[in-house]
């Protein structure tokens, strides 16, 4: 696990030149988007939704999987997949799209657009944004007079400080921002078409050209430490689309008695030793409801690490019922890793549903239960 | 030459180890991880100078090695002693997988994954040559750590061999070697993996000691994470002065 040590963060809002003096071998370049565990060093990053950060404890650790089980029509844990990785173009991390039925450039298209208030401004139009800080900065530092003449901490662009963002779901992303950060794409038919038949280990072919492809991406473009010259670390978020369904030819889905239930199973287990041993982290979405067979839903819990599933309202006798009016559907949070430490970081409450407006997923104990806790 | 570490137990726990040998330790969890038991019997065996095979499955290196830090071991120096010998499950698999034919050779415990069958017969060779004691050893007795088993059964491997390798390493660790074994396993009440219960239950059987791990069944609490039961217990009385 690449559980960092992150000495003497600067400062975020890069007003002041102190910095905590530390010894120069244990200091690491601070990793865009992400910001060591309280508890025990391990490094995080934010899922894209700061309620969700709240209710795993903080955020996602690197090195992790977050398995979502989606809800029945798709629609709650497409949006969490998209908020995934629309804070990973914000922080400026390089994304790995698959998927079986979209092809990944349409999703990149119509991620959420971010929402960025006055004092964190992104810096994607550099100078235009640059003499609008400035002019509110200087208001903001009659007290620090002398440091007003100071130069100006470079950002990179893309880079926005703050851990966990909100965005609005009616906009689209700017394409500006998509060409700012580096992404890799895995299309199943694109794949299919371009290669004969292979399969090792026994394995769905498209499960076996999807690890195949993310090794390759790790190791050529050095998450996993191959290239130590390399001074600017960054992360690696591999979004993965509706895995154990049909359209990857796994038949887990579809009946009873599957011809090979081990392929998911074994596809996770590869995926994690290779999540371990880079700078990454994993979402995935699964049609859980549509698996049958509930062993493999629970062999793939274990071999997760963190599991969220979603359940939505749409449809069922809940929607009318005045208890649940506020809000669109559950949230239930299977598991949560104990990483690098004999207990977990778990909030005080598993009661949780969620409420979605335009520009605010918010994830909180049912009004009517014991507590009432709001993760905003 | 690397002299032993001094043995950090108390003279309750030193004499424990000297009863209690050749004997399979089950560790079960329900509703709750149970992998502490795991972190505890690691450094445990290891603070007692016992020489410990541990074959991990489920996570890296690394995080076995902070926990074990703050419980007072620290697996590199056991490692680099030769009293741990650490098979990092994730590593092998990764090998196996995408490592070229020829370099994997027939030797990586974790080959059943490329071939068809499920075969734990590398595996098991693995753990008894790590297991064999050396001339130049003075460890006590050696130790086979497991987490987890209910891996194996994602893996593609059947139950019945499954069962068939805790055989054959109980020969060979308990009564050849008069060693321990320890292995974690996964259970659930409602669970609807009938393989993962066969095994379960016919390691309940077969095990001298079972600690189970559970949640407690009044449902979620923040302080009190759950609850350990202790079923088939030596008798200590007639020993113990």
């Amino acid at each position: 696990m690449a559980a960092l040590a992150t000495g003497g963060a600067t400062p975020s809002d890069g007003a002041t030149s102190f910095q905590r003096k530390v010894p120069a071998s244990s200091r690491l370049a601070a990793i865009a988007g992400t910001r060591p565990s309280v508890r025990h060093g391990q490094l995080l990053l934010s899922s894209g939704l700061p309620s969700l950060d709240c209710v795993l404890g903080g955020g996602l650790a690197v090195g992790t999987l977050l398995l979502i089980e989606e809800d029945k029509y798709g629609i709650y844990s497409n949006l969490l997949f998209k908020y995934f990785l629309a804070e990973g173009i914000v922080c400026g991390h390089n994304l790995f799209v698959a998927s079986a039925k979209e092809d990944p450039a349409d999703i990149l298209k119509e991620l959420p657009a971010p929402l960025f208030d006055d004092v964190h401004k992104n810096q994607v139009d550099e100078k235009e944004t640059a003499i609008k800080s400035k002019q509110e900065s200087q208001e903001s530092m009659k007290i620090a007079w002398r440091y007003q003449n100071l130069p100006k901490m470079e950002v990179s662009p893309a880079a926005s400080a703050r851990f966990g963002h909100y965005y609005d779901v009616s906009k689209t992303v700017s394409p500006e921002l998509l060409k700012s950060i580096k992404w890799h794409r895995f299309f199943l038919p694109e794949e299919m078409s371009l290669h004969p038949e292979i399969k090792t280990c026994n394995m769905t072919c498209g499960y076996t050209r999807l690890l195949q492809s993310i090794q390759r991406i790790i190791y050529q473009e050095g998450f996993d430490g191959s290239y130590p010259q390399k001074k600017q670390k960054n992360i690696l978020r591999i979004g993965i689309q509706s895995l154990g369904s049909v359209l990857w030819g796994d038949d887990i889905c579809c009946t009873d008695n599957p011809e090979d239930i081990f392929s998911l199973t074994k596809f996770l287990y590869v995926l994690r030793g290779l999540l371990r041993m880079s700078l990454s982290a994993c979402i995935i979405t699964v049609p859980a409801h549509l698996i049958q067979n509930k062993a493999i839903m629970e062999r793939v819990t274990n071999l997760s690490d963190t599991v969220v599933g979603l359940e939505s309202f749409i449809g069922s006798e809940r929607e009318t019922n005045p208890l649940y009016k506020d809000y669109q559907g559950l949230i239930h949070v299977h598991q949560i890793p104990r990483l690098n430490s004999l207990i977990c970081d778990v909030s005080g409450t598993k009661d949780l549903a969620f409420r979605l407006k335009r520009k605010q997923f918010t994830i909180e104990t049912r009004a009517g239960s014991s507590q009432c806790d709001t993760f905003i | 030459m690397l002299s032993n570490p001094p043995s950090s137990l108390s003279f309750l726990e030193g004499s424990l180890l000297i009863v209690f040998q050749g004997k399979l330790t089950l560790l079960r969890d329900t509703k709750t991880d149970g992998s502490f038991l795991v972190h505890h019997f690691l450094s445990f065996y290891l603070k007692a100078g016992c020489k410990v095979c541990f074959v991990a499955l489920l996570q890296s290196f690394s995080h076995y090695n902070i926990i074990a830090q703050k419980l007072g071991v620290s697996l590199t120096a056991a490692k680099e002693r030769g009293q741990l010998v650490f098979l990092e499950g994730l590593k092998s698999c990764f090998d196996v997988f995408f490592g070229e034919e020829q370099h994997v050779g027939q030797t990586n415990p974790l080959q059943f994954v490329s071939k068809d069958g499920s075969n734990l017969k590398t595996m098991y060779e693995f753990v008894r040559t790590s297991l064999m004691a050396s001339g130049s050893d003075s460890w006590k007795c050696p130790v086979l750590l497991v987490d987890d088993l209910s891996v194996l059964l994602s893996l593609g491997v059947r139950p019945v061999d499954v069962l068939d390798f805790i055989h054959y390493c109980r020969v060979a660790v308990c009564s050849q070697l008069k060693g321990n074994i320890v292995v974690l396993v996964h259970s659930n009440d409602d669970s609807e993996d009938e393989e993962n219960e066969l095994v379960v239950n016919s390691l309940c059987h077969q095990s001298n000691l079972i600690l189970w791990a559970e949640g407690l069944a009044t449902g979620f609490c923040k302080d009190v994470h759950g609850q350990v039961k202790l079923a088939k217990a030596f008798s200590l009385l007639p020993m113990l002065p």
